[in-house]
């Protein structure tokens, strides 16, 4: 059977962009980085210190599986913005916020209250969007007053 | 830098500062460093409706959210949603529904009070304003929330 999610994909615009991005204003840590032969593919991971099974390759549009037409219309997919690449969870949303945005980190909303937690949004350097979730204790809450 | 990027660079604006009266098109086309004329071109290229089409949109939708379920005015939620005329909102709400905002309501929202209360509605969509033009508030974004539903 299956056992869980091992790696997920972010198509990302440049490597060496995206690995600064999601270690150094992210706080991730580079699990994998290697090329395969002179001018092969990268394959370069990243993921949370916290949950070492499960990482994120970050791999450019393009290689041997993509023809040129589709490399390009998913490239410009990421950078209009218009793909979003999961969901980031965190203990502290206030002060992680504050942290990620003083690192420069594009935020679309900041921290707000949801029935599933309390939630922000940004965007990582090359366009794709993450939800940035406190997860509310208890589960989801679609029975809380609030009438002020 | 690309020049897709600085498009969503503008759009990423409206989505974040829609509530906000003073966010004209010299605001956004400054977040893309283009002029008014080039914006206007490049942005509808991209995203299919200009500028001004765009952040119209996002703010009827809000208001739409907003007549269906909280128990505010029409004129609150005219100036909630970033519309500083209450004859402007009413006539572009109209352009886009169909209805005029009294008619949307009527006909959408149910008997008996209504579903949000005003104060939680108005938190959500980005805080009290002391004033229309008042400054950049919190941002918010229905859309957004949409979209975050979608990757939950």
């Amino acid at each position: 059977m299956i056992k869980g999610l091992a790696i997920s994909t972010v198509w990302v615009l440049d490597q060496d962009r995206a690995k600064e991005f999601y270690t150094q204003k992210l706080g991730l840590e580079v699990r994998t980085d290697m090329t395969m032969g002179e001018g092969g593919m990268r394959w370069l991971t990243v993921g949370s210190p916290n949950q070492p099974e499960v990482e994120l390759t970050l791999m450019v549009p393009g290689g041997p599986a993509m023809d040129p037409e589709s490399a390009e219309m998913l490239r410009k997919l990421v950078t209009k913005g218009a793909l979003g690449a999961g969901v980031l969870t965190t203990d502290d949303i206030h002060g992680d916020y504050k942290k990620l945005k003083d690192r420069g980190v594009e935020f679309l909303q900041e921290p707000q209250e949801r029935p599933y937690g309390t939630e922000a949004l940004f965007r990582d350097d090359s366009g794709n969007w993450f939800s940035f979730t406190q997860p509310r204790e208890g589960g989801l809450d679609m029975d809380q007053d609030w009438t002020c | 830098m690309d020049k897709t990027r600085q498009i969503r660079l503008a759009k990423d604006a409206m989505d974040r500062d829609w509530a906000d009266p003073g966010l004209d098109l010299d605001t956004v086309a400054a977040h893309a460093g283009y002029s008014r004329y080039h914006f206007i071109r490049a942005f509808k290229e991209a995203y299919g409706e200009t500028p001004g089409q765009y952040l119209t949109h996002r703010r009827i939708e809000r208001a739409e959210d907003l007549l269906r379920t909280a128990n505010l005015s029409v004129t609150e939620i005219c100036h909630l949603v970033g519309f500083s005329s209450v004859g402007t909102f009413s006539a572009r709400f109209k352009t886009w529904t169909g209805l005029t905002p009294s008619e949307y309501r009527t006909k959408h929202v149910g008997r008996g009070a209504a579903l949000i209360p005003g104060c939680y509605a108005m938190l959500w969509a980005g805080g009290f304003r002391s004033a229309p033009g008042a400054g950049k508030q919190n941002p918010s974004g229905e859309a957004q929330q949409r979209n975050s539903g979608e990757a939950g």
